[in-house]
Formats: C-alpha cells, sequence, structure tokens
C-alpha cells in the first residue's frame, strides 16, 4: 500500500504509546510544586528570626543542601528521571547541576576536572543573568536620569 | 493560603518548563539560562513582584527567581550608589545560592564517589 507522509505520521502516533507529555506534566507539578511547598515553608520558619530578604537567602541555601545531600546519595537523579523540570527548574536543580559533575569528575583533577566541569550549567546561567542584570542595572540607571 | 499559592505556582512554572523540554527539545542547561534571564526581564518590567508576594517561595524558588533576585539586586545598588552598582548589585543579591552550590559542590566531591550512572 502506498502511504504519503501525513498518513505515515498518523499510523506512527496510533501505533506509538499514549502521550507521555500528560504524565510528564502531572509529575514535573507535583513534584516542582512539592519542592516549592517545602521552601515556602522553611521561609515561613526563617521569617520568625529574620527579614524577608535574608529568610529568602537562607531558604535557597538550605534548598541547595538538601539538594547536595540528595545528590550525593544519587536520589535526586532518581526523582529527577521521572520529575523533568520538576526537579530542573527549582533551584535545587541548580544545584543538583554543580554537585552532580564535581563528584562525577573527581576523576580527573580538582582542577581541569571538578573546578571546570561544576560550571558546566552554573556557568551560562550565571553569565547570561549577569549580564541581564547589568542591562537591566544600565537602563535602571539611564531612566532615573530624566 | 499562602502554602497552596506557592504550591500552585510553583508547581506550574515547572509545568511550563517540561512542556519546553518535550516540544522544543531544549537541553536543561538552556532551559535554565533561558528561564533566569527571563526572570530579569519579568522582574524588570515590574510582573516578577506581584507574583512574589502572592506565591513567596513558589515564585523564588523556581530559577525564574534567581533572576528576579538579580533584577531587584541591581536595582539597590543603582539606588545605593548609582552607575557602579549595575557592576555589583545582580550577584551580591545571587551570593548566597551561588555560593552555597559551590561550596556544598566542593565538598560532596571531596565525600563522595563517583558511582556508575546505571
Amino acid at each position: 500500500m502506498k502511504l504519503n507522509p501525513k498518513q505515515y505520521d498518523q499510523m506512527v502516533k496510533k501505533a506509538s504509546p499514549p502521550s507521555p507529555v500528560l504524565k510528564d506534566c502531572l509529575w514535573a507539578f507535583f513534584v516542582g510544586g512539592g519542592i516549592c511547598l517545602m521552601g515556602e515553608a522553611l521561609r515561613n520558619f526563617y521569617l520568625m528570626w529574620y527579614d524577608k530578604e535574608l529568610a529568602g537567602t537562607l531558604t535557597s541555601i538550605t534548598l541547595v543542601f538538601l539538594s547536595a545531600v540528595t545528590t550525593m546519595l544519587g536520589w535526586y537523579q532518581k526523582l529527577a528521571a521521572h520529575a523533568g523540570a520538576g526537579t530542573l527548574v527549582p533551584i535545587t536543580g541548580f544545584a543538583n547541576s554543580v554537585v552532580s559533575p564535581a563528584i562525577e569528575f573527581k576523576a580527573e583533577g580538582w582542577v581541569t576536572g571538578v573546578g571546570s566541569k561544576i560550571f558546566n550549567i552554573a556557568g551560562p546561567v550565571i553569565a547570561f543573568g549577569t549580564l541581564a542584570s547589568w542591562v537591566w542595572g544600565l537602563l535602571y540607571w539611564a531612566m532615573g536620569k530624566f | 493560603m499562602n502554602y497552596l499559592w506557592a504550591f500552585l505556582v510553583g508547581g506550574g512554572i515547572c509545568v511550563v518548563g517540561q512542556l519546553l523540554i518535550d516540544y522544543t527539545k531544549l537541553s536543561p542547561a538552556r532551559v535554565l539560562t533561558g528561564y533566569v534571564v527571563t526572570g530579569v526581564v519579568l522582574s524588570a518590567v515590574g510582573w516578577y513582584k506581584p507574583l512574589a508576594e502572592l506565591a513567596g517561595a513558589g515564585a523564588s524558588v523556581p530559577l525564574l527567581g534567581f533572576g528576579h533576585l538579580l533584577a531587584q539586586g541591581v536595582m539597590k545598588a543603582v539606588d545605593e550608589m548609582g552607575l557602579p552598582g549595575i557592576f555589583t548589585g545582580g550577584i551580591c543579591a545571587a551570593a548566597g545560592g551561588i555560593t552555597a552550590s559551590l561550596v556544598f559542590a566542593l565538598l560532596a566531591a571531596l565525600l563522595g564517589k563517583s558511582k556508575d550512572q546505571s
């Protein structure tokens, strides 16, 4: 039988398992939401003693610490296999992207292995984030002049 | 109530990231970089602050919040010291998360053994 590409696409769709997108999104929603919920609990805890800014910083540091520990134990990666963006997008995912290569590349030495590989993902994030904030700072400063 | 919003907003932001990964095949590094830059922009136009006030950690824990932190930090520094502030404000505000990540990563490398990823 002859098929045009469109028909073929439809056949592929029929034969392949049901779209994983919905399942992915549910995982991402509940795990990502759960991590933020934990963050909110930590933030309220720190707010008992500190102001908003410091409470936020301490929340980040605590989440990063928890991420480092669970990454070291190999748990974070296991959760990430299901949760996808739910474990990637929170700051714990950023921390995981730093801690994971640190452990993995130890064999290649502390400077060229660990020291440089920890910036694999954090490097671009910090670089472009910093550039964006610099540009915004310049604009904000210029806006104040007029 | 705050907790509910933290969960819903935080979860929602992660779902957007998941859709980006599933439909555009963006790599994790690109998603995270995009989130931080977007966070700076959303904060600069003034949209992120109301969300952060509503959802607390639901807005500050995802990497969009990291961008928000950079943008708010640079504004504060410019208010305090003028133009030089554009070089210090951003990273200064985000220093806690960055330093914690680096220090804990190095400690983890010291203590942890690299094992099979299988």
